[in-house]
This record gives structure tokens, C-alpha cells and sequence, in this order.
């Protein structure tokens, strides 16, 4: 049993929970994801670790209600219990000896790039953070955001904050007036990554992507987040998250995730009846 | 008492085919004490116990079916747990037809006794009626780390917590048991066995933590060095899931045979209360010839397809599963394309299966494994109308406890290399199971654990001269 230390509401449908984990807490590095089961009947759900304090003995987990799993999270409150939560998982992301870094985030996705932005940012680097929404009222983390990188730009989808516009369109820009990146990492939903990764592959530079097929254990032992990238079929839970955005077969990625998509449907409108009445899907795709 | 001479066994009562393809109860219900002592009365109490000999942990056979004559099931029971630690679930999955009946004398004109059936008879017996819990040791002072909960790992835990030593067994998933429960079907193995089991290890002291990657969230090294255990074992199994490399795997509707079992078995996809999703298939294709293959087409049968076939390039003669399984798939209306092959996975405009291609085999020359080798028939191509594959054609180790490890050996195929004692190239780390051999079988993996548990023992009664001294 895992306790939730706090829990603090970003947006209508973003939550932010810091769990009591001392052990993965130790261990926690930029990139590296948990899963959790609310309940014995619930589903093994993967989520990245956003951040952790060993010195607290916890881990902080971002989330976006879009399913059962996550919307039954939410509903959840400091002082409560997750039943399991293991970690720390995947790969961590290597990012030493970086100069000049572009952090993209999309939706929620940002909450998955911004341990990345801090890392390098402690590593030394200049980081740029471009933080996309589809509008105002879902704008989460800028003061975190802000905090780690040297330049913040927030673009709106309707132009209600930021600038109006995608985030591909600010990169292009920021990279003509001549920043001189060595590194892009952009996570958000999979077709902005596949537009970020086609951008950034016209000027040959290295982009990774962190990939969020569906997964179980986590551990390599079912291959249901098999991705293909460069051609062959990785397990993203060992192999990964992160990938070469050049490398990655996107369309495949998109096709793979709408798998249960129908029957999930189908619990998510149980939960949401039995919840707080459904959240605003902000789910871009 | 006299012998019974029947030259069959004792029929074991089970569910109509029709009837439990369409639910999750176990498929034979086991015997009566009627039927037991029956059965027991055809054991010919060899001097030379040749049925023993070909049971890897050497289960005093005649002399528990002797006392199953007598009626004495509890001291049957005792009798069996000497050297076998879980009866209840040998008696359902041992291969006995290779293993202990295959040496019965009664077996030479006839059927064998029916060893198996009469071990998983006593073991029930036992958990029904003398449900106390086992002793708890008195504690010798050392602490001995476990890498995972599968039967390796819990017969190595046993026996060392018998020793007085504290145990703690890590294990990757929420719950324990390794294949026990995410591979082998409830129909097959009711995961209440092997809870019970399992809540008989901590009532002798043993701490089983779930959730815990080893190599992740601590390392070998630190369990030995940070956390002062005195040894570490390695029962972590073989879990990596082959694919075939074909195209089209990728099509939404492919499985590998463990994701598909871990959905419904661990994660219960077949019970309406649980989130668990899984596909409602139509008609099934399950790649592959062993218990797994199996398995996994006895489940998508249960989970209301309607055509299920096992597709495997090889003829019955060569199927790795056990022939009982093989005969109850039949039963229950599983196709057999046998000497066919998969060619590649076809799929529609939403990326989901539609058919799949295969090709008609024969068998050639025997190749190393002394199997005739299958060769395929040119021309012979056809396709399959199915929504789903299921592929089932092997695991190996997974590799994070060898990547994790320094100086932890492995040969090419990822299997931990240990010596006779279950030693590995790590002084203090120990291993067996699926993970030293790659995928065999439960009493293997079990015996596995039990070597392991002596030689751990030794090893750190070697270093603690004090407790050579404390010895019986
Ligand atoms: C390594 C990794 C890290 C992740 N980190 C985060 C995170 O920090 N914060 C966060 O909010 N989410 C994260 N995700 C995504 C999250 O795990 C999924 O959204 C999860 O499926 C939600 O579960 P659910 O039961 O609530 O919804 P489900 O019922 O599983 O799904 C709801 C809808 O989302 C679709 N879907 C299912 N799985 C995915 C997926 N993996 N990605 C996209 N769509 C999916 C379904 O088809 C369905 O339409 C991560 C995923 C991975 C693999
Ligand atoms: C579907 C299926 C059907 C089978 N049917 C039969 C049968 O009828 N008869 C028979 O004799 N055999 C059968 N087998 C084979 C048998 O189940 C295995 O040989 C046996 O379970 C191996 O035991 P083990 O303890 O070595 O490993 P496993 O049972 O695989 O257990 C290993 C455990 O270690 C855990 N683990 C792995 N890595 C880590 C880590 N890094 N940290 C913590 N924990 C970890 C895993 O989660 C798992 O729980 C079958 C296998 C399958 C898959
Ligand atoms: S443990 Fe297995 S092989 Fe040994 S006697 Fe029992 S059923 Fe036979
Ligand atoms: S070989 Fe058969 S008949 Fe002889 S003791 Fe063993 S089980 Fe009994
Ligand atoms: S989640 Fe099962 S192999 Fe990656």
C-alpha cells in the first residue's frame, strides 16, 4: 500500500499526487516511469515520474484523467492508499555533454518533459521550453517550467495565452533566428512527436521522443509495448521510453494504442458515473 | 490388501468438454477417498521403486500410496512434503507421463498408476482437512534475499526458512506465484493453491515483497552489500517472449501467449469486475505446440471465440505440451493444424488481423534435437480466416538481473550459468529455475530451488563458523 502525500488539481483534468515511495524515491532518474494499480481490480497503468525527493521518501506523479484508471486516481485524496506502485522503470535518459537543448512539451506531456528540461538545466545546458495547450484554461506547471529552463514559451492552439499556434511553428522559428540546439526532446500526444521529429530531422537534429504504448508488467516479459523503430520491434517498457524521434514508426505507435479502444470506452463512462461526472477530455489526438 | 488389477486407472471425474470450454473452473475435479484407495491398491510396492527414479525430486512414491491403502492420508500428505513442497500443484502440472508413471512397472502391460492424480488427491485432502498452518522454525540469524515467487523460488524459500533463516522473497509483480498465476490457467491451477501456498511460506516466517524489480529498484549488489543479506538466489524465470519476426506482427490483435494469459489470468480479463481488457475475438489462430500454446487456446475458447486452431509445423508425435493437455484441447473443439506454418499476418485498413498466411510443412532429416525437422511445401500457401494470433513459440530469461550485474554469467541464450550446487560466477548469488535452464518445467525449477537452498546453507555455514558449531 503506497499513501498519497498530497494532491494538488493543475487543470480540470490534470492531477498532480506526490506518493510515499522512499525505496523507488532513492532510485528515481529523469525518463523513468511507475506503474500503478488503484485496486485489485483495477489495471496496471504506467506513468513517468515527474519528480522526486529521496530526502521526503516520495515520487510525484502527473496524470491526465482519460480512462478508468486514471479518472478513479483522481478521485483519490491525500491521506488515501494506491495499492501498488512499482518503480522506478525504462531507461534513464542520458542527457550529459548537451550544450543547447529544446524541451517540447504537448498538453500533458509536459509533465513528462519537464524532469527532462530540469536535468539538463542542472547538467549545465541553456534550455528552451516550448510548452503547447489547446488553450488557456489547461496552461499547467509554467512557474515549475519556468524555474528549470532559461527561456519559457507557451503557445495556445487558440491563442487565448502565449503565443497562437503549434508548437512546430515556434520550434521552425526559434531554430531560423538561429539557435543553434544539439538536442530536441519533445513528449506530448504521438502525432505532434511525429511532426516535431519530422521538423527537427530536416535539420539534422537529434530528437528524442518518450513513447507511451500500452503496457503491462513493464518489465519485458509480455511485449505488448512493442514499438518499431529503425525497422526493428522494441519493448518500450526495457528499451525504452524514450527513442530517436527520427527512428520511430509513429503511424504504427497511434494504431497499436487505439487498441481496447472501444471497450475502454465503455469503462470510462461506468467510472465516470460512479465518479465526480466525467472530466473534459483535453486528450488532443 | 489386495491388489487391484485393473490394467487402467481409475477414471478421473471431470467437467463435460461442451460445457467447461465456457467457464474457468477447474477441468477435473479429482478423486474421491474411493476412488483414491482404489487407484492406491494397483501401486505393486516395488522393492526397486523405479517410479521414484524418474521423479526429479525423488518423491517417496510407493510409500505414499501405501498409506493412501491404509487410509492415512494426512501421514500421505507428510510423507510427500519430505522432499516435495507443493504436492497439490505437481499432481496437477507435472509431466508424469515422461517423469514418474513413465517408470511404473504397472505401466509396462497397461496404464501406469496414476501417481499424479493420487498426489493431488492427498495434497487436497490435506488442505480441507488439516488446514494448520506449518511451524515456524527457530531463527539462526542470517538472511537469505529471493529473486522471484515463481515454484523456484518459493520450494528454495521453504527450505531455507525451515533452516531458521529469514527470507525474503522480491518479486516484479503484485502478486506471487510467477507462472503459477500469470501463465498457467485457473482451469488448469486454481490460484487459491497457490495463495494457499504461499500463505503457508509466511506463516513459517518468509516475507514476500511484491512490486520490487530487482536490477531497478535495488540491485544484487546492494542486497548483498546495503541490506546485509548473507546470500541471494535467483529464481527470475524466463519470461522474454519470442516473436516470429513475421510481417504483420505488429497488427492490432497479435499477442505474444504471455500478455494474452497475464490479461486473464493474473489480471483476470475473464471476470467482469476487473478493468482488465482484453480482445473478443471471433476465430483464433495460437502459434506453437507446447503447454503455453495450450494454454492459450484453451483460454481464447473460454473467452467466447468461436474457432480456435493451434497452428504448429511440426505433427502430434513432436508436441512438446503434455499429451493429457493436448487430448482436453481436443475435447473442447481446438482445431489442430499441425505441419502448417505461419507465413505472415494480414492485416485491414485499421491496422487490426484479418487472416493470416501459411504454408503446408513435412517432416525431413531429424536436426540436433533428434526431432524430424519440418521443411515447407512450396506452393502450399493459404489463408486463414482469424482476428487474433497468439504467439507461443518460446521465452528466454529476461535480461535485466544479467545487465544489473556485474560479473553474473550468462551463455548466449541469457541463461545464467551456475555449477551442479546452483553457484554462480557471483560468490553469494545463487540461481535456478526457467532461468538457468530456460522454460522446463515446475518440478524442475522446484528441485532447482531446493539444491539451491542446501548449498546455500552450506555456503553461509561456511562462513559463520558459530553456526557450524549450532548444527544437529
Ligand atoms: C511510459 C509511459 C509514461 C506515461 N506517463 C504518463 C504521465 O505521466 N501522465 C499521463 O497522464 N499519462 C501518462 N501515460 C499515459 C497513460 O499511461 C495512459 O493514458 C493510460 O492508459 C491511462 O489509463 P486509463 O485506464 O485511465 O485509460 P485507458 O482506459 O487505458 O485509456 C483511455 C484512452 O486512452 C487511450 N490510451 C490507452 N493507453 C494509452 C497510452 N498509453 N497512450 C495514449 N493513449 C492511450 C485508449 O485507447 C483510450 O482511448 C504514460 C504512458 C506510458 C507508456
Ligand atoms: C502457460 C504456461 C504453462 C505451463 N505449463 C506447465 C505444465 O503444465 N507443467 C509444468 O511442469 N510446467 C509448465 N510450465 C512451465 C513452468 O511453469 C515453468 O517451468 C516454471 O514456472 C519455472 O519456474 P521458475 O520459478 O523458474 O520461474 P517463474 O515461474 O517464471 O517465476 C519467476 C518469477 O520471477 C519474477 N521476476 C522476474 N524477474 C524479476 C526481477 N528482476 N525482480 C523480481 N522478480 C522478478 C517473475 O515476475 C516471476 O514471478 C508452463 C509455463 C507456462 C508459461
Ligand atoms: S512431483 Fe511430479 S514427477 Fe514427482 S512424483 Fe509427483 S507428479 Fe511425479
Ligand atoms: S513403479 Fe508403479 S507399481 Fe511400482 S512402486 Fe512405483 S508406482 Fe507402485
Ligand atoms: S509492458 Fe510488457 S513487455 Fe513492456
Amino acid at each position: 500500500m503506497f499513501l498519497i502525500m498530497s494532491k494538488r488539481r493543475l487543470n480540470d483534468a490534470v492531477t498532480m499526487m506526490e506518493i510515499e515511495a522512499p525505496l523507488i524515491a532513492r532510485k528515481a532518474r529523469a525518463g523513468q516511469f511507475i506503474i500503478f494499480r488503484l485496486d485489485e481490480f483495477g489495471e496496471r497503468v504506467p506513468l513517468t515520474i515527474a519528480d522526486s525527493d529521496a530526502g521526503r521518501g516520495s515520487v510525484t506523479i502527473i496524470f491526465q484523467a482519460v480512462g478508468k484508471a486514471t479518472q478513479l486516481l483522481s478521485q483519490k485524496e491525500a491521506g488515501d492508499f494506491i495499492l501498488d506502485f512499482v518503480g522506478p522503470l525504462g531507461k534513464p535518459s542520458d542527457l550529459e555533454g548537451y550544450k543547447h537543448a529544446c524541451v517540447i512539451g504537448g498538453g500533458v506531456g509536459n509533465a513528462i518533459a519537464y524532469p527532462s528540461a530540469k536535468e539538463l538545466h542542472n547538467n549545465g545546458a541553456i534550455v528552451d521550453i516550448i510548452a503547447g495547450f489547446r488553450s488557456k484554461d489547461i496552461v499547467i506547471l509554467e512557474d515549475e517550467m519556468k524555474a528549470v529552463c532559461d527561456h519559457l514559451y507557451i503557445t495556445t492552439d487558440d491563442g487565448t495565452y502565449g503565443e497562437k499556434g503549434f508548437v512546430t511553428d515556434k520550434l521552425k522559428s526559434l531554430i531560423e533566428v538561429g539557435n543553434n540546439y544539439d538536442l530536441v526532446i519533445a513528449i506530448g500526444p504521438v502525432p505532434m512527436m511525429k511532426f516535431v521529429s519530422k521538423v527537427t530531422e530536416q535539420y539534422h537534429i537529434k530528437t528524442l521522443v518518450s513513447l507511451n504504448p500500452i503496457m503491462i508488467d513493464g518489465t519485458g516479459m509480455c511485449g505488448g509495448c512493442r514499438v518499431k523503430v529503425g525497422g526493428q520491434t522494441r519493448f518500450a517498457c526495457v528499451d525504452g521510453p524514450e527513442f530517436d524521434g527520427h527512428e520511430v514508426d509513429f503511424d504504427e505507435l497511434m494504431l497499436r494504442n487505439a487498441f481496447y479502444k472501444d471497450q475502454e470506452k465503455v469503462e470510462y463512462e461506468a467510472a465516470c458515473r460512479i465518479g465526480r461526472g466525467p472530466a473534459k477530455a483535453t486528450r488532443k489526438e | 490388501m489386495a491388489i487391484n488389477t485393473s490394467l487402467k486407472k481409475v477414471p478421473m471425474p471431470a467437467q463435460d468438454p461442451l460445457i467447461r470450454n465456457h467457464n474457468f473452473k477447474e477441468v477435473t475435479t479429482g478423486y474421491t477417498p474411493e476412488m483414491a484407495v482404489e487407484e492406491a491398491r494397483r501401486c505393486l510396492n516395488c522393492k526397486t521403486k523405479p517410479c521414484v527414479a524418474g521423479c526429479p525430486v525423488n518423491v517417496h512414491i510407493p510409500e505414499f500410496i501405501h498409506l493412501i491403502t491404509e487410509e492415512k492420508f494426512e501421514e500421505a500428505f507428510q510423507k510427500i512434503t519430505e522432499t516435495n513442497s507443493l504436492p497439490a500443484v505437481c499432481g496437477r502440472v507435472c509431466p508424469q507421463e515422461s517423469q514418474c508413471e513413465s517408470r511404473c512397472v504397472r505401466g509396462k502391460k497397461g496404464e501406469a498408476v496414476a501417481i499424479g492424480r493420487l498426489e493431488r488427491f492427498v495434497a487436497d485432502w490435506h488442505r480441507e482437512h488439516a488446514a494448520q498452518s506449518p511451524p515456524k522454525a527457530a531463527a539462526n540469524g542470517h538472511k537469505v534475499a529471493i529473486i522471484g515467487s515463481g515454484p523456484s523460488g518459493l520450494s528454495c524459500a521453504a527450505d531455507l526458512a525451515k533452516l531458521g533463516y529469514a527470507v525474503t522473497i522480491f518479486e516484479a509483480f503484485h502478486t506471487g506465484g510467477g507462472v503459477l498465476v500469470y501463465g498457467i490457467p485457473e482451469f488448469r491451477l486454481p490460484k487459491a493453491i497457490v495463495s494457499d501456498e504461499i500463505n503457508n511460506l509466511r506463516a513459517m516466517g518468509v516475507n514476500l515483497q511484491t512490486d520490487m524489480v530487482i536490477g531497478r529498484i535495488l540491485s544484487v549488489d546492494e542486497l548483498l552489500e546495503d541490506l546485509n543479506f548473507d546470500a541471494v538466489y535467483i529464481g527470475s524465470g524466463a519470461g522474454l517472449p519470442s516473436f516470429m519476426g513475421i510481417e504483420g506482427e505488429d497488427l492490432i490483435g497479435v499477442y505474444s501467449a504471455n500478455e494474452y494469459l497475464t490479461r486473464s489470468n493474473l489480471m483476470k480479463a475473464y471476470d467482469m469486475e476487473y478493468a482488465t481488457p482484453i480482445r473478443k475475438s471471433r476465430a483464433v489462430a495460437v502459434i506453437g505446440g507446447g503447454n503455453v500454446a495450450m494454454d492459450a487456446a484453451r483460454t481464447a475458447k473460454r473467452l467466447g471465440a468461436e474457432k480456435v486452431a493451434v497452428v504448429y509445423r511440426r505433427s502430434f508425435a513432436e508436441m512438446p505440451a503434455r499429451k493429457e493437455e493436448v487430448e482436453h484441447a481436443q475435447e473442447e473443439q481446438i482445431e489442430f493444424l499441425n505441419l502448417e506454418n505461419p507465413v505472415r499476418i494480414i492485416g485491414d485498413e485499421r491496422g487490426q488481423v484479418k487472416a493470416m498466411e501459411v504454408i503446408k510443412m513435412k517432416l525431413g532429416e531429424p536436426d540436433s534435437s533428434g526431432r524430424r525437422r519440418p521443411v515447407a511445401i512450396p506452393g502450399s500457401n493459404y489463408e486463414l480466416n482469424v482476428d487474433t494470433v497468439i504467439v507461443a513459440i518460446g521465452t528466454t530469461p529476461n535480461p535485466l538481473l544479467k545487465k544489473t550485474t556485474e560479473g553474473l554469467e550468462t551463455d548466449r541464450w541469457g541463461c545464467i550459468y551456475t555449477k551442479d550446487n546452483g553457484a554462480t560466477s557471483r560468490e553469494g548469488v545463487f540461481a535456478g529455475g526457467d532461468a538457468v535452464t530456460g522454460a522446463a518445467t515446475v518440478i524442475l525449477a522446484m528441485g532447482a530451488g531446493k539444491t539451491a537452498a542446501a548449498s546455500i546453507d552450506k555456503y553461509v555455514r561456511h562462513k559463520h563458523p558459530e553456526l557450524r558449531q549450532a548444527e544437529p
